[in-house]
């Protein structure tokens, strides 16, 4: 690329710097769910009017719109958080086979030490499942960089590219070179069916396609700049990934570099080639051994972190204390814990719970802090939807017992409403209170559809929630406002002395909606 | 320009403008011409949680994070955090949070203490005044920008030496 004018630098976020990469390579239509970290690449690109953004309901319905948008010939792109990619596997697994038309990337941002998820799952190993290139920027510039290269990746090679994050490359802010949006002439939208219906006969047929493919991609790896050795004093030498490599950059400058910006398919020629020119090797990344496995197949000799170093995030730190063998030391570090916001009105809700002594299958938002004291009336946090579906599952082995299953509005669309259709269909009495705060709080206050607003807070069509629950086959469905103490805990004391299946929409807008206005 | 690396670590809790503190000496370092990493991490951060920024400057910069004992400048806006980050700080380091009481003194707002404060940092970094009045307003909405002019350059008369 053309070096810019200083004038031309700002100062951008990893997600923002993605963005505008995306922009910059043509991209048409971006779909996402929120989700911290990922959240501003969806809202960054709502700002450019070029690009049909939107907050899909869940992350299937992202993908599959996305996909759905590069068949039909425009560049695309998905992204999403990592425990978001796992809504999203079965048609990822799927569009590895039929492949896209016009470029088509998955954006996944990983949280190593967990500052706002429910697990730190290494999402690399995606890529090997479902034989897809993976790319890994360390940096807010390079994400700029490496969104553009996927999207030449996916047209030439015919597959959905990975790109991941994590939340250091996120949330890393770093001055960035803007450049002029050009958009690629577009491929026809023309049937196939061979390619786009994945019936076993094509499926087979299809699967031979991604394993050449996969070889192809094999051989990039091996020539790509994106896997770049930095030669050094050959003393030492550092294989390494995403924003690992910053940190044992400035801890050991004069080591020699292998830096891996495709991780996958792994470029074993250069991996062996890296290895003979130094004198001890080092195989340094955040979270799962993923190159470590592999690399040991090779044969090639090396020293890696300590197992403990697979919990939680590297930190500069820790890079000594990986060169030097040892287990990591668990710092104690008394942060001040996060709390639901003063006046919020799930305070109210979560009182009267706490007053009722119900088990409470929790959801995904900010009141799963109601886990924590001095409310502790949050009793279950898996995932997405299982507020209800727990809820479900809990009664069935204790009938008698008091059960409430709590889940928030935007997250009730997401994946609620199935196991609200299943509870009633399969007969489940109990209450489900759906915590309406009208908007999606945890992530900053994102658009959803029972807001009745777009990402760009365009007036939609409002799904109604609780004529969505009527619908869904709830005996009562009542909405109540948390803050009307008394009118609340009789409604709850009601439906929870009932024998039938009842929604209580517990209605009242987020704190801090009124200040953004 | 020197080859020196900065490390400014900001903290304190939701709400008091850790992060837009830490933007505004981003951007001003862009405006100078420095390579700039900034780290800092969202999601919880309304919620009354801890929060943090890390922003260091330079001609090249690898880290986004400042190890612990790696920062030149501790700006904390909350003395309940100060403790825990006191670590961060590098022997000779400067504790900015010493100035907190100072500037709580001179201000209106309470909202503004974060722009003072950087303002009273100003003066200790290689940094233009005019990189910082554009920095400000880069970062702040039209409305604000002359009322955070104002309060920044009372901070900077501050810090003077």
């Amino acid at each position: 690329m053309a070096k810019k004018k200083k004038s031309d630098r700002v100062l951008l976020s990893g997600n923002e710097a993605l963005a505008y990469g995306a922009y910059e390579a043509g991209l048409g239509v971006a779909c996402a769910y929120p989700g911290t970290p990922s959240t501003e690449i969806l809202e960054t690109l709502a700002g450019f009017k070029e690009i049909d953004a939107q907050w899909s309901v869940n992350e299937k319905v992202a993908y599959e719109v996305a996909l759905g948008a590069a068949v039909s010939g425009v560049r695309s792109l998905f992204a999403c958080k990592h425990v978001g990619l796992n809504v999203a596997m079965d048609p990822l697994m799927t569009s590895s086979y039929t492949g896209v038309n016009a470029g088509f990337v998955i954006v996944v941002a990983d949280d190593p030490g967990m500052h706002s998820s429910q697990n730190e799952q290494d999402t690399r190993w995606v890529a090997i499942y479902s034989k897809m290139p993976l790319l890994e920027p360390s940096s807010p510039a390079e994400a700029k960089e490496y969104i553009q290269e996927a999207f030449r990746i996916s047209e030439r090679f015919d597959t959905p590219v990975m790109v991941r994050m994590t939340t250091r490359v996120s949330h890393t802010k770093e001055d960035v070179a803007l450049g002029e949006r050009q958009v690629p002439p577009r491929p026809a939208f023309e049937r196939n069916a061979p390619k786009y219906v994945m019936v076993p006969g094509h499926a087979y047929q299809r699967h031979i396609f991604v394993e050449k493919r996969l070889g192809k991609l094999k051989a990039l790896a091996e020539r790509t700049k994106f896997n770049r050795i930095e030669p050094g004093d050959g003393k030492i030498g550092f294989i390494t990934s995403s924003v690992t490599y910053q940190y044992l950059k400035d801890v050991y400058p004069d080591a020699s570099y292998l830096k891996l910006g495709m991780s996958y398919p792994f470029c074993d020629d250069k991996i062996k080639a890296f290895a003979k020119t130094v004198k001890k090797l080092f195989v340094v990344e955040e979270l799962d051994p993923f190159l470590e496995e592999h690399i040991k197949t090779l044969g090639v000799k090396f020293t890696a972190k300590d197992p403990s170093f697979r919990i939680g995030e590297l930190t500069p730190e820790s890079m000594p204390d990986i060169v030097a063998g040892r287990a990591k030391r668990e710092k104690k570090v008394a942060k001040r814990p996060p709390r639901l916001c003063a006046g919020c009105p799930h305070w109210a809700s979560f009182a009267a719970l706490k007053k009722m002594d119900a088990f409470v299958a929790g959801d995904i938002g900010c009141y799963t802090l109601a886990c924590l004291p001095p409310t502790s009336a949050l009793h279950s946090c898996l995932c997405m939807g299982a507020g209800v579906t727990w809820h479900e599952g809990l009664r069935k082995g204790a009938p008698d017992k008091k059960i409430v299953g709590v889940v928030g509005d935007s997250t009730f669309v997401h994946s609620g409403v199935t196991g609200l259709i299943n509870a009633a269909y399969n007969q489940t009495k109990g209450v489900i209170l759906i915590l309406d705060n009208s908007t999606t709080a945890m992530t900053g206050g994102q658009q959803h559809p029972g807001t009745g607003l777009t990402i760009r807070n365009e007036p939609t069509r409002q799904l109604i929630l609780e004529d969505l629950c009527r619908a869904c086959g709830a005996d009562n469905v009542d909405v109540v406002d948390p803050m009307d103490v008394k009118a609340f805990a009789a409604i709850l004391e009601k439906r929870i002395n009932e024998d039938a299946l009842s929604v209580i929409v517990s209605r009242h807008p987020c704190r801090l909606l009124k200040r953004q206005v | 320009m020197k080859d020196t690396v900065y490390s400014i670590t900001f903290g304190g809790i939701g709400g008091q403008g850790v992060l837009k503190a830490s933007e505004i000496c981003g951007w001003a370092a862009l405006y100078a011409g420095y390579h700039i990493k900034k780290s800092e991490v969202h999601g919880m951060a309304q919620r009354g949680g801890s929060v943090e920024s890390h922003l260091r400057f330079g001609k090249r910069v690898y880290s986004p994070l400042i190890v612990a004992g790696g920062a030149d400048f501790l700006v904390c806006f909350h003395r309940d955090e100060q403790p825990r980050l006191k670590a961060f700080l590098k022997t000779g380091g400067t504790d900015m949070t010493d100035f907190l009481d100072k500037v709580q003194e001179a201000i209106d707002d309470p909202r503004s203490l974060n722009t003072a404060l950087v303002g009273v940092l100003s003066p200790k970094l290689p940094i233009d005044e005019g990189c910082w009045m554009k920095a400000i307003e880069t970062v702040f909405k039209p409305a604000i920008v002359a009322e955070n002019k104002k309060v920044f350059l009372m901070g900077r008369e501050i810090g003077r030496p």
